[in-house]
């Protein structure tokens, strides 16, 4: 698994050389990695079937016991499947649709990272890699939605995706944080294996909430439903694949995953339903409002996955079972219906279904794909989209308002189908924007094929029942379930219901007209809910940090650095307040000599003259006297080394400043600012001094630890050979220091010679008229 | 500064003042003084120089550039820290060879060598400051 | 002895940031140079003072005779003199700098001219931002 992992994310990385070479043809050749990775997954079945997940573990970060442990079981598989074997006709079918594109490089690179990252999603076995797995799925998603990053409002949806689904994901990674402490593990098959510890435990609710909250976020849940149509921006092959079969389906995963561990409680029943009905309604009303075909699309891909997690939340083993088949119907339904509708728009020039009609004559094939692909989404005989939606039916018997928030969605699901399928390919043809062609065979393949599998597995569903569609159930439920699966039922219930759906989506479809208009003038500029929230939300943000940066981070210097002291004195000192730091201050004026208050006056008074002064004479003289007044506090506490040092450098510094001095104005010491400014600054530095001397008052009142000092002192000679112990520390017990101190000296030498290069001045001058960006600013 | 006194007196004072700077640099184990002391004076001698004759002149007294003398310290420290790995042991561990001479013992070791070089970088670093500032 | 210190280095420091917090860019190299002599003797008497010998191990001895002053703080001033001095130069360099390209040394005023396509009045042609 590890293995099949590295090879796709190796795939992600030469995609973009390989089809800078191949061009055109690139397409066919790379679905050969996810086509391989499909006879993989393939290959795994039977023993999957036959109750043997693959399992594999290798170490990551054992001190925080993250392993990189997968475990491919059937739900696991199911998934893979549908990852590996869509991405595979996607990879033919963005050949075609981007063909010519010079961004499909790009793009490659980042549909086969997605791909990488969502089978990790699906195959980990620790709790920290599915996160990690999954962050990086929303990421390439944000990547992918704001592919045509020329535009502004594709980068605006692309950040709301990554907004909306990080941000879940954040609370999903609390969550699981949580869940390993309450079990002990964050490997999710011993989770699964002792579900009473979790579900027993007082942060249980909490937990459920976290995780549901990524989930719901990821797969399009009513509240955070917005972002789903609005990541329409992406190119066809995207939405087709990340935002309708797989990326979307993560959450319901998830939910699905852990369904054995944190399921079966009345919390998880009624966020689940709750949530999932909530989604179903919204998304089933929003459907009303819509034309563009991606966009119908979408709202129904959202109905779907509402409907999905409130299978997940009512838990039985029929409504898991219908979950399981409706999953797989849906991504084999979905997935080509994007793709035709984004062949319409690439061929025809629109998706505005009230603009297409009569497609067909011209578009055979494709009308082919989308037809099959729309009965099937309609949820009609012989398709496995019919036996899905009739197990929903079933599984939610018991719960009439469910069903019949069900039985709506259905209709309108049927609407959409038609307005996909149908309107645009049937009738008389109208003028297009593109005088429309057939699609490439490169953009056939991909919808003929899955909606011929739909068909298949509606007609003979013994091909599915066994080998996936058990053994994803029994992942879901935590023990095996023998189920089969028919096309014809008899004469149940839910036909009779099935026939109540169809019928009333007809008359919606076939009055459509009529009422969509109409509709659509009285809500359509309606921004209320979720979104409103969420836009809302987003220009306070914007607000608020345009605020904070003028506060903060504005052009003057002197702000910053009066902040910065401000806050480090405040803090500083208001922790030692607080904790108690400064208790040990000691208060004892005593002990030095007449002639040592002289330096300390010489110091003081040197200090408040640099303060104070506006001639440069005077401040770099009294800038060398604090620094000889420090010197001779080196001396009266034997300090030789010290002194001599300062002493050095302070004569240095005078000549260096000296010479700095004299390249500026005899006025350069003035404009200091307002006397509010320095009102200001002064009780902050007043605050800043005080708190520095109670500091040094309470350290120096506490015992000293000299464990240190004696060991350089007793090993100074016999183990250094030095007499000057000073000297000693510096060049042999903490050289490396000293060694990292030099560096720092050479690089300010390097800094000070770059600066000053000789005509430097006439030379960066020249620079910056030679090239506009660099140079002087 | 085209002071005749400060011309006049600046040639053997920093003779003088070199030769301290070397005597602190050797010294510097057992008494007060070291790379970091006897570099400061090399480079005050430097300075004064070249404020007294400008600092084209003090380049030329000075035949190579600061910033190989920087180079050249740091490779001092560096190989002194190597020279302890090459004998087996940390990297910067002290190694000492000591030669009589005469009556006298002569004792080199790494840690001198790396004080050598943290002379020659000080040496140089302020040299490059006040030769940048001086020739502008 | 330590409270006389204390309190003059709270008045070194008190100095040092009022200075850097002026609005001009040379006040604010010297409070660097006032902070960097203040935390100097900060941690020289943190590290604890005495007035008996230096640090250093007499010949005929293999550790220092009577009591000596701590010799950890003062290896680590040592270096910190030496940076600090590095520090100070290439702070006074480059506010040379941006006083020979920008012609002031208000910190208010230093960004003012970036976006400025006209050469700052008073200096040289070739002096100018472009």
């Amino acid at each position: 698994m590890l293995i099949a992992l590295l090879l796709a994310f190796g795939a992600a990385l030469v995609a973009p050389w390989v089809t800078g070479r191949l061009g055109r043809s690139a397409g066919w050749l790379l679905a050969l990695l996810p086509a391989g990775l499909t006879l993989y997954f393939l290959s795994l079945g039977p023993r999957v079937a036959a109750g043997e997940p693959l399992v594999q573990r290798v170490s990551w970060v054992p001190q925080l016991g993250v392993e990189l442990a997968f475990r491919v079981d059937g739900l696991a598989l199911l998934f893979g499947l549908l990852i590996a074997g869509i991405g595979t006709f996607v990879a033919v079918y963005a050949g075609g649709y981007l063909a010519g594109d010079r961004q499909l490089p790009r793009f490659y690179l980042l549909l086969f990272s997605f791909m990488a990252a969502m089978l990790g999603v699906v195959t980990s076995d620790d709790l920290i890699l599915l996160f990690v797995f999954w962050e990086l799925t929303s990421i390439t998603s944000f990547f992918l939605i704001g592919f045509q990053h020329e535009s502004e409002e594709s980068r605006a949806n692309a950040l709301q995706g990554l907004f909306v689904t990080a941000g879940g994901g954040l609370a999903m990674l609390a969550g699981f944080v949580l869940l390993g402490s309450m079990a002990g593990t964050y490997r999710i098959s011993e989770l699964l294996a002792s579900p009473a510890v979790l579900v027993e435990h007082p942060a249980y609710p909490l937990a459920l909430a976290l995780v549901a909250l990524g989930a719901f976020t990821k797969s399009a849940q009513w509240p955070f439903h917005f972002w789903l149509p609005n990541a329409m921006a992406a190119p066809a092959p995207v939405s087709s694949y990340l935002h309708s079969a797989t990326m979307v389906k993560a959450g319901v995963y998830l939910l699905a995953r852990l369904a054995p561990a944190l399921g079966g409680t009345p919390q998880w029943f009624w966020l689940l339903t709750l949530v999932g009905g909530a989604t179903v309604l919204a998304a089933t009303l929003l459907t009303l409002l819509q034309r563009d075909s991606k966009r119908l699309l979408a709202y129904s891909t959202i109905v779907a996955l509402g409907t999905m997690v409130l299978l997940i939340g009512v838990g039985t083993p029929a409504a898991i079972k219908a979950m399981v088949v409706f999953l797989f119907a849906h991504a084999l339904y979905k997935a080509p219906l994007f793709m035709a509708a984004g062949s319409v728009d690439h061929e025809a020039g629109s998706r505005d279904v009230t603009r297409l009609a009569g497609l067909g004559r011209s578009m055979p094939w494709t009308w082919l794909a989308a037809g099959l692909a729309g009965i099937s989404a309609a949820g009609l005989p012989p398709m496995l989209g019919f036996i899905g939606k009739e197990l929903a039916y079933e599984g939610l018997m018991g719960a009439p308002w469910l069903l019949a928030g069900l039985i709506a969605a259905g209709a309108v699901l049927l609407l959409v189908a038609v307005q996909v399928a149908w309107v645009p390919f049937a009738g008389r043809t109208v003028r297009a924007p593109k005088a429309p062609h057939e699609a490439p065979p490169s953009m056939l393949v991909g919808p003929l094929a899955l909606a011929a599998l739909g068909l298949t597995f509606g007609l003979v569903p013994g091909l599915v029942q066994d080998g996936l569609m058990r053994p994803a159930a029994a992942a879901v439920l935590g023990a095996p379930y023998a189920f089969d699966l028919y096309l014809w039922h008899g004469l149940t219930l839910a036909l009779g219901l099935s026939l109540l759906t169809v019928s009333l989506g007809v008359a919606l479809a076939a009055t459509w007209r009529r009422w969509q208009p109409l509709l659509l003038a009285r809500f359509g500029g309606v921004r209320v809910g979720p979104v409103a929230v969420y836009e809302g939300g987003w220009r306070w943000l914007l607000r608020f940090a345009a605020l904070q940066t003028r506060f903060v981070q504005s052009d003057d210097l002197r702000h910053h650095l009066t902040i910065i002291v401000a806050f480090t004195v405040a803090l500083t000192g208001g922790v030692a307040l607080w904790r108690g730091g400064l208790e040990s201050m000691v208060w004892a004026p005593s002990g030095a000599y007449l002639h040592e208050f002289l330096y300390f006056a010489v110091i003081l008074l040197a200090t408040a003259t640099v303060v104070r002064s506006h001639s440069r004479l005077v401040v770099i003289t009294s800038l060398g006297v604090v620094g000889f007044g420090v010197a001779f506090v080196f001396v009266l506490f034997a300090a030789p080394d010290l002194a001599i040092t300062q002493f050095l450098v302070d004569t240095l510094v005078v000549i260096i400043a000296a010479l700095v001095l004299i390249r500026l104005p005899s006025s350069a010491l003035r404009g200091e600012g307002g006397r509010d400014i320095r009102w200001l600054s002064g009780a902050v530095a007043i605050a800043g001094g005080a708190l520095i001397t109670g500091l040094l008052l309470a350290v120096t009142g506490l015992p000293f630890d000299g464990a240190l000092t004696r060991f350089f002192e007793a090993n100074s000679y016999p183990a250094a050979n030095g007499r000057n112990i000073v000297n000693v520390i510096l060049v042999d017990f903490r050289a490396v220091d000293t060694l990292a101190e030099v560096v720092v000296l050479a690089v300010a030498a390097g800094g000070v010679g770059a600066l000053l290069r000789r005509r430097l001045g006439r030379g960066d001058a020249d620079a910056a008229r030679r090239e506009p960006d660099g140079g002087a600013q | 500064m085209k002071s005749l006194i400060l011309r006049t007196t600046t040639r053997p004072i920093i003779v003088v003042l070199l030769l301290i700077s070397i005597f602190l640099l050797l010294r510097g184990h057992d008494l007060p003084g070291g790379g970091f002391i006897g570099g400061l004076v090399a480079a005050a001698a430097a300075a004064l120089y070249a404020i007294a004759f400008g600092a084209d002149a003090a380049a030329r007294l000075l035949r190579v550039r600061p910033e190989l003398l920087v180079g050249w310290g740091m490779a001092a420290t560096v190989v002194a820290g190597l020279l302890g790995m090459l004998a087996g042991r940390e990297f910067l561990t002290g190694l000492w060879w000591v030669i009589a001479v005469g009556d006298q013992e002569l004792k080199l070791s790494t840690p001198l060598l790396f004080d050598v070089g943290v002379y020659l970088v000080v040496v140089g670093v302020i040299l490059r400051f006040v030769l940048s500032l001086e020739e502008r | 002895m330590e409270a006389y210190l204390a309190v003059v280095v709270g008045a070194v420091f008190a100095g040092g940031f009022y200075l850097v917090m002026q609005r001009n860019l040379l006040r604010f190299v010297f409070g660097l140079i006032l902070l960097s002599s203040g935390v100097n003797l900060l941690v020289f008497t943190a590290g604890g003072i005495s007035r008996g010998a230096p640090p250093i191990i007499p010949e005929g001895a293999s550790v220092p005779v009577g009591e000596v002053a701590n010799a950890l703080p003062q290896a680590l001033i040592l270096t910190a003199i030496v940076i600090g001095f590095g520090l100070t130069v290439f702070a006074m360099v480059l506010l040379l700098r941006v006083y020979e390209r920008l012609g002031t040394l208000r910190t208010d005023r230093l960004t003012a001219h970036l976006d400025d396509p006209q050469p700052v009045a008073g200096l040289p042609d070739d002096e100018a931002p472009a």
